[in-house]
């Protein structure tokens, strides 16, 4: 019963680390915000391609910043000579608003098309940030529940407080780089959820397997070698998983980068917490055999 | 649980062709194909427009109270208890009585069902009375607003469906959307302006007398002539109205050469038309669309045929436009466009192969991953692996599931969390081959004691997947439907068809040496 590496004498570094980038995160999340896109914000999104490889993001922005529009930004879309258009606009019910604004754009823009047009409004921005909001709240409640079913309370609160890390991360780097938060993005939260989730799991698995196996090795060890047990099926799913997102994220076209970004983003932290933050809660509640025992009377 | 009977091998051999023949559906001529079903495509993905309109019921939650405190008012005098100062203000009616008689008004609410209907039905009232300071204010129940809300979607999505039928798109889908929502998807239209400006509009349609002295009886209103500019002074008796119509085209009028839209009227229609347009000779005829003049004739003749003409200087767009609007009828009430997505063919286009090629070269990477770490338990798991991915096209194919983007994202992403099962066990087994000599008895062993990790592993996906089906929207639900059958896929290709392949290796080779890298 030897363990090949010795994750616990990193526990503390590790969680003073994670600590700092948590709260870093919630400062970021409070004083910057996040970037909301239009599915959340509402306005209007335009993604326009222009056949003139001549133009540069200057033209474009010059171009649209000349037809009056509330909280304009342009920016390059992906390799080719794409822009996404962003700008607010209070009533949707104008029938006619993008042909004229493909008349007006006429006079200073040419060889261009738009390729997709979005427009929310208030109110369904509203709603859907609202549901997202919801959906994460009650995919975290789930899960802590189903743990709760499944395992002891610690065992609960060392997974919860895993996913926690990884999402308020996650979202922490989108908030410093100014990554846009669409709804694609709270499906790869979800996702990066129950991936974080399934690695701590098959890992408190072992835990609990390995408590009632050995009476002598405390917690502390125990952890580490049910760490090392587990972690070549840890590294190679985490590998596989990250093969297929970042094929995604290189191939699969810019639609999909902020949502593959999130997820290989989630993947990473959620290998690093399933090790380095689920198990030292176990640690610090002096989880032992008792503790299951006490459960089963 | 390395034993399968025969018949148990049959029976998955036979499942997994048959979903395999399924997903096939998607590549040959469906014309001589028995299954005549296909993965639909969403929007993102072939292009066209989602439009997402919400019934501003609260014009018809005025006019039903309007009526109400007519009926409310007659009701009371026939009743002979005085009621009086009757105000109309905002979703409420205000009046006041005796205070002798306000015990009885209220009772009469409570049990009067000509009064207060609904009740004897579903056990709550369609309206609520309330005494505040001596003052009775009536309103609409919720279920009142409810039963408002229901009858106008119906009638709003019908119209809706007429209107959007008539442009002739292809295949548009038209479903209801909440309690006051209507969701329009136009496939293939990358350019949805017309159908915006036919949906953004009641067409309410009325021929009515222009009048120079404020009609006692009916009152009238200024409204602008679109035609002139000018304002007129417009009786609101109805003559007849948009319901009347049967028919409307537009058609080239050769005495002025002008495009006018020429209409039917019903039996009735023409009865009315031909007595108003008799008695009215000599006077001015405003036909009124959405609270607009769109010209002001004066009568010359009596028309009695019960057809005519609308000229308004029209173009021969809008007269095909005014045409078609008259003949699906009018709205019950506003449509408000609060949401609309459009996405032309090309980026669909783009996103069908940046998607295909993703999942390809991801695909190909899992699978020289998982040889280069199994070897030869590689090899079946990566069979496993595709099998799996045609059994999932398959249930989306008999599913007849709308496949998006973020939908092949959720494929690509099964792709890479599907081998972890089969990582679980071999790693599983290697460390019981460390420990026990009888290979089968190892292999058994791994399987059985890596099965709880490998459930509530895939449990808490599904659940995250469970979730977001509920509660997102567009092309995300996509995503959660391929991850969730992604996951009933693999958890069967693990366990029936990687476990029976396992199975034949090891037991063929029970006395060899079997190694899992």
């Amino acid at each position: 019963m030897t363990s090949k590496y010795f994750f616990n004498k990193y526990y503390n570094l590790s969680n003073i680390i994670s600590l700092i980038l948590f709260i870093i995160s919630i400062f970021f999340l409070i004083f910057k915000g996040l970037n909301y896109g239009v599915d959340f914000k509402g306005g209007t999104l335009i993604e326009l391609r222009s056949d003139n490889t001549n133009y540069k993001t200057e033209d474009i922005r010059g171009a649209f910043n000349k037809l009056n529009l509330d909280d304009l930004s342009v920016k390059k879309f992906g390799a080719e000579s794409d822009y996404v258009i962003k700008f607010k606009r209070s009533d949707l019910n104008e029938p006619d608003f993008i042909k004229n604004l493909k008349n007006d754009l006429d006079n200073y823009l040419e060889d261009y098309s738009f390729r997709r047009v979005e427009n929310v409004g208030p109110k369904v921005s509203a709603e859907l940030l609202q549901d997202g909001v919801t959906a994460i709240a009650i995919a975290l409640a789930a899960m802590l529940i189903y743990i709760w079913f499944r395992f002891e309370w610690q065992f609960s609160i060392g997974a919860i407080i895993a996913i926690f890390h990884d999402v308020i991360i996650t979202l922490g780097i989108f908030s410093l780089l100014s990554l846009e938060i669409n709804l694609s993005i709270v499906a790869a939260v979800l996702t990066i959820v129950g991936y974080s989730m399934n690695d701590t799991v098959v890992i408190f698995d072992r835990v609990r397997e390995n408590l009632k196996k050995y009476a002598d090795i405390k917690i502390f060890d125990l952890t580490n070698l049910s760490i090392n047990e587990t972690l070549s099926r840890t590294l190679i799913t985490s590998v596989t998983t990250l093969l297929a997102l970042l094929s995604i994220f290189f191939f699969g076209g810019e639609i999909l980068k902020g949502f593959s970004f999130a997820m290989i983003l989630g993947v990473i932290l959620g290998t690093y917490s399933s090790i380095f933050i689920a198990n030292p809660v176990l640690v610090y509640f002096k989880v032992s055999q008792k503790t299951l025992i006490k459960e089963e009377d | 649980m390395l034993y399968f009977s025969r018949l148990k091998i049959i029976s998955i051999i036979v499942f997994c062709f048959s979903l395999i023949f399924f997903s096939f559906s998607n590549f040959v001529n469906n014309e001589e194909f028995f299954l005549k079903k296909k993965v639909n495509l969403g929007l993102d993905l072939q292009g066209g427009s989602y439009l997402l309109l919400e019934v501003d019921k609260n014009p018809v939650i005025n006019q039903t109270l309007q009526s109400k405190l007519t009926q409310v008012r007659n009701y009371f005098k026939k009743k002979e208890i005085k009621t009086f100062d009757y105000k109309l203000g905002k979703q409420v009616v205000f009046f006041k009585s005796d205070i002798s008689d306000q015990e009885k008004i209220l009772e009469l609410f409570k049990n009067d069902n000509e009064l207060n209907p609904y009740f004897d039905v579903y056990k709550s009232y369609q309206y609520n009375v309330e005494l505040i300071d001596n003052i009775f204010e009536l309103t609409l129940t919720k279920y009142g607003i409810i039963e408002i809300e229901q009858s106008l979607l119906d009638q709003a999505i019908e119209i809706v469906r007429k209107r959007v039928d008539e442009v002739g798109t292809n295949e548009p889908s038209i479903t209801k959307s909440g309690s006051n929502r209507i969701a329009v998807e136009l496939p293939g239209l990358d350019n949805p302006d017309r159908i915006k400006s036919l949906l953004g509009r009641t067409a309410n349609l009325t021929f009515r007398f222009v009048t120079q002295n404020t009609d006692a009886s009916f009152g009238s209103e200024k409204l602008k002539d679109l035609d002139t500019g000018e304002e007129l002074n417009v009786s609101k008796r109805i003559i007849i109205s948009g319901d009347n119509l049967i028919d409307a085209k537009p058609q080239m009028d050769n005495i002025n050469n002008e495009t006018v839209v020429s209409f039917t009227l019903d039996r009735l229609g023409a009865r009315k038309f031909g007595r108003a347009t008799k008695n009215g000779i000599g006077k001015q005829l405003a036909i009124v669309l959405d609270n607009q003049i769109i010209s002001a004739p004066v009568i010359r003749d009596v028309i009695a045929s019960g057809s005519g003409q609308i000229s308004g200087g029209f173009t021969f767009q809008s007269a095909t436009d005014l045409a078609l609007l008259l003949r699906s009828g009018a709205l019950p009430a506003p449509l408000d466009i609060i949401e609309e997505r459009t996405v032309g063919p090309d980026l669909g286009e783009d996103s069908i192969k940046a998607g295909v090629l993703s999942l390809i070269i991801g695909f190909i990477l899992v699978i020289l991953y998982m040889i280069y770490k199994y070897r030869l338990f590689g090899l079946i798991s990566n069979f496993a692996l595709i099998i799996n991915l045609f059994m999932l096209l398959g249930f989306l194919t008999i599913f007849e599931a709308t496949l998006t983007l973020p939908g092949i994202a959720g494929i690509i992403l099964t792709v890479g969390m599907a081998v972890d099962a089969n990582v679980l066990i071999f790693e599983r087994i290697k460390e019981e081959l460390k420990k026990e000599k009888n290979k089968v008895i190892a292999f058994d062993n791994g399987y059985t004691l890596s099965r709880t990790a490998i459930l509530d592993a895939n449990i808490t996906t599904i659940i995250a997947a469970l979730i977001l089906f509920v509660f997102g929207s567009g092309p995300v639900k996509g995503f959660s439907v391929t991850l969730s059958i992604g996951i009933l896929t693999t958890l069967f290709s693990v366990y029936y068809i990687a476990r029976l392949l396992t199975s034949i290796y090891v037991i063929k080779n029970k006395n060899n040496e079997v190694t899992i890298k």
